[in-house]
């Protein structure tokens, strides 16, 4: 039980039940989709960019507790990031789930809240739902109507 | 473990025993699979022919002049003869030996029915279909300009009949339709579908990678034109299925793959195809997958699949009525008739966290849409936790699957 508790924590709990940021963002200039043809998730990141600052992110979509908690708590993080220092965020975040320990402890010190995450680390199945609004981000920052997959 | 008495007469508990794999934990706890409808288990006797293929009498079929060839040869020959048997195809060169159900749909989609779609036809399949029996028609559709025609079903998951019947059309040329179907648990009634066509001249397709390890099926008394399984679904080896088709069909189709083994003579200008189901089987085939595929039909002949059946409805009935006093679950697919697969959500949790939190619980369930989005769709779900049983499942488990669903809760709040 206590893997699975590390993985459900509280803070993810609340974010999949009451997600931030959800919804369509009116006056976005820019959105990109995400899905997990695996399990189906489908999500939509949309932003307002100010130069090279994210000014303000939504997300809408279904998905697992794992895939909505990280959108939503991945929109509060970047918001008034730089779309570099968001991508440094990404890559991070991944290396919380996937990287080697020793280097995790640093890595989980930039995150704040995101640590909540370390947890899926023990299910490496569903690394792929942590990651689908980061890969959505990614690919809104990078403009265009591209289709973020996990696959 | 110790069964729930039944009234069947059947001996779960001796089954499951010659299941190895059934024997094992999973995070300390013992294994409930569920997921049997994704792929079955296997006894030790498929494991045995296949390994004593490999120790005693390997080599390549149809070629060699020596002993261990010929062995080889009359051992993949009898697996044929096996599947032929089970099923009541009329000949063994009635079954070719293909991958799986989905080779065998996408080979009748390139040949026989590539050669009688023309633009403007009609291909009929269920709103119930696995991807395998969607996506090579459409294929295909694209290719000669054809319509691919969805005849609708019910909330209860069941084909509607007369709907299906309005679609059968002069340009209806081939209609391909699951026998039960993987994510809803329909059975269907394909015996009188096949005779609406039969009326009006139009060939069969049955997808009945379910059906084998549930029930007897007999393509002489169904009629069907064709009609292919998995034999990883039915205890048998993966990597090996089987397709039947009339030999009529057989002989009057051009070849699915060019190579060695489907020829009869072969010159820089023109080649001769062999007979069927040579025709058919081009290269090396899965030899020793074949030999284990039929040891998995001596298995289930052993059985007396009416027992089977009855045993399975039985076990269906108890998971309906555990799951549905849960309050919060809903089933996915209550057909009236209904083969041993429980499709479930659970509210406020998505599949895919139904499926991490049970597999903590050592339960193996399937969380996703099971290959066939069209049907999640139809019920406005991305996705469901799906329980399927075999035969070696026992009251016991669905017990285990309860509790572990009071688990979700726990964690979900």
């Amino acid at each position: 039980m206590s893997e699975l508790t590390d993985l459900y924590q509280e803070v993810i709990l609340d974010h999949n039940k009451a997600p931030r940021n959800f919804g369509v963002l009116e006056g976005a200039d820019r959105h990109a989709d995400g899905h997990n043809p695996l399990c189906g998730d489908q999500l939509r990141v949309y932003l307002v960019m100010v130069g090279e600052t994210v000014r303000d992110i939504k997300f809408e979509g279904s998905g697992c507790a794992i895939s909505k908690a990280s959108a939503s708590l991945m929109t509060q993080a970047v918001k008034g990031k730089t779309a570099s220092e968001a991508k440094a965020m990404f890559a991070a975040f991944h290396e919380l789930m996937t990287g080697d320990p020793s280097v995790r402890a640093s890595a989980g010190a930039e995150l704040g809240k995101l640590a909540v995450f370390e947890g899926v680390r023990e299910f490496p199945v569903r690394v792929k739902c942590a990651t689908l609004a980061w890969h959505t981000l990614e690919a809104a920052l990078l403009g265009g109507s591209a289709v973020a997959s996990t696959e | 473990m110790t069964t729930a008495a039944t009234s069947v007469t059947f001996d779960a508990e001796a089954v499951r025993r010659q299941f190895p794999a059934l024997t094992r934990k999973v995070y300390d706890k013992p294994l409930v699979y569920l997921d049997s409808a994704a792929s079955a288990q296997k006894p030790e006797v498929v494991m045995e022919a296949e390994m004593r293929c490999y120790r005693e009498y390997y080599s390549n079929v149809h070629r060699g002049v020596h002993r261990l060839s010929q062995e080889s040869t009359e051992a993949y020959e009898a697996a044929r003869q096996k599947v032929s048997t089970l099923i009541g195809a009329g000949c063994p060169r009635e079954v070719i030996f293909v991958r799986g159900t989905t080779e065998g749909i996408n080979l009748v989609a390139s040949t026989f029915a590539r050669q009688r779609v023309g633009e403007g036809d009609e291909v009929l399949i269920t709103a119930m279909e696995h991807h395998s029996n969607i996506v090579p028609w459409q294929i295909l559709c694209e290719q000669v300009g054809a319509k691919l025609v969805v005849a609708p079903m019910n909330q209860r998951g069941e084909l509607i009949f007369d709907e299906f019947v309005a679609r059968l059309g002069d340009r209806t040329k081939i209609a391909s339709f699951v026998h039960i179907s993987n994510a809803l648990g329909t059975i269907n009634p394909v015996a009188d579908m096949v005779a609406a066509c039969q009326e009006r001249g139009i060939p069969t397709v049955i997808d009945g990678a379910q059906a084998a390890p549930h029930m007897h099926v007999d393509v002489a008394t169904l009629g069907c034109d064709f009609y292919t399984l998995s034999g990883h679904k039915m205890f048998g080896p993966s990597g090996i299925g089987a397709l039947y088709g009339k030999l009529e069909h057989l002989n009057g189709m051009p070849p699915y793959q060019g190579g060695g083994e489907m020829i009869r003579t072969v010159t820089f200008e023109k080649s001769e195809w062999a007979q069927p189901p040579a025709k058919f089987e081009a290269g090396t085939p899965n030899i020793a997958g074949a030999i284990g595929m039929g040891a998995a039909v001596d298995f289930l002949k052993q059985l007396d699949m009416a027992k089977v059946a009855a045993y399975e409805a039985e076990l269906l009935d108890y998971g309906t009525r555990t799951l549905e006093a849960i309050p919060g679950v809903t089933l996915i697919g209550t057909a009236e008739h209904k083969a041993s697969v429980l499709s479930f959500l659970v509210e406020g949790v998505h599949a895919h966290d139904i499926g991490t939190i049970l597999d903590r619980e050592g339960i193996a369930v399937r969380a996703g849409h099971h290959c066939a989005q069209p049907v999640m769709d139809f019920y406005g779900v991305a996705a469901t936790a799906r329980a399927s049983l075999a035969l070696y499942n026992t009251k016991d488990d669905i017990d285990r699957l309860a509790a572990g669903i009071g688990k979700i809760r726990e964690v979900f709040g």
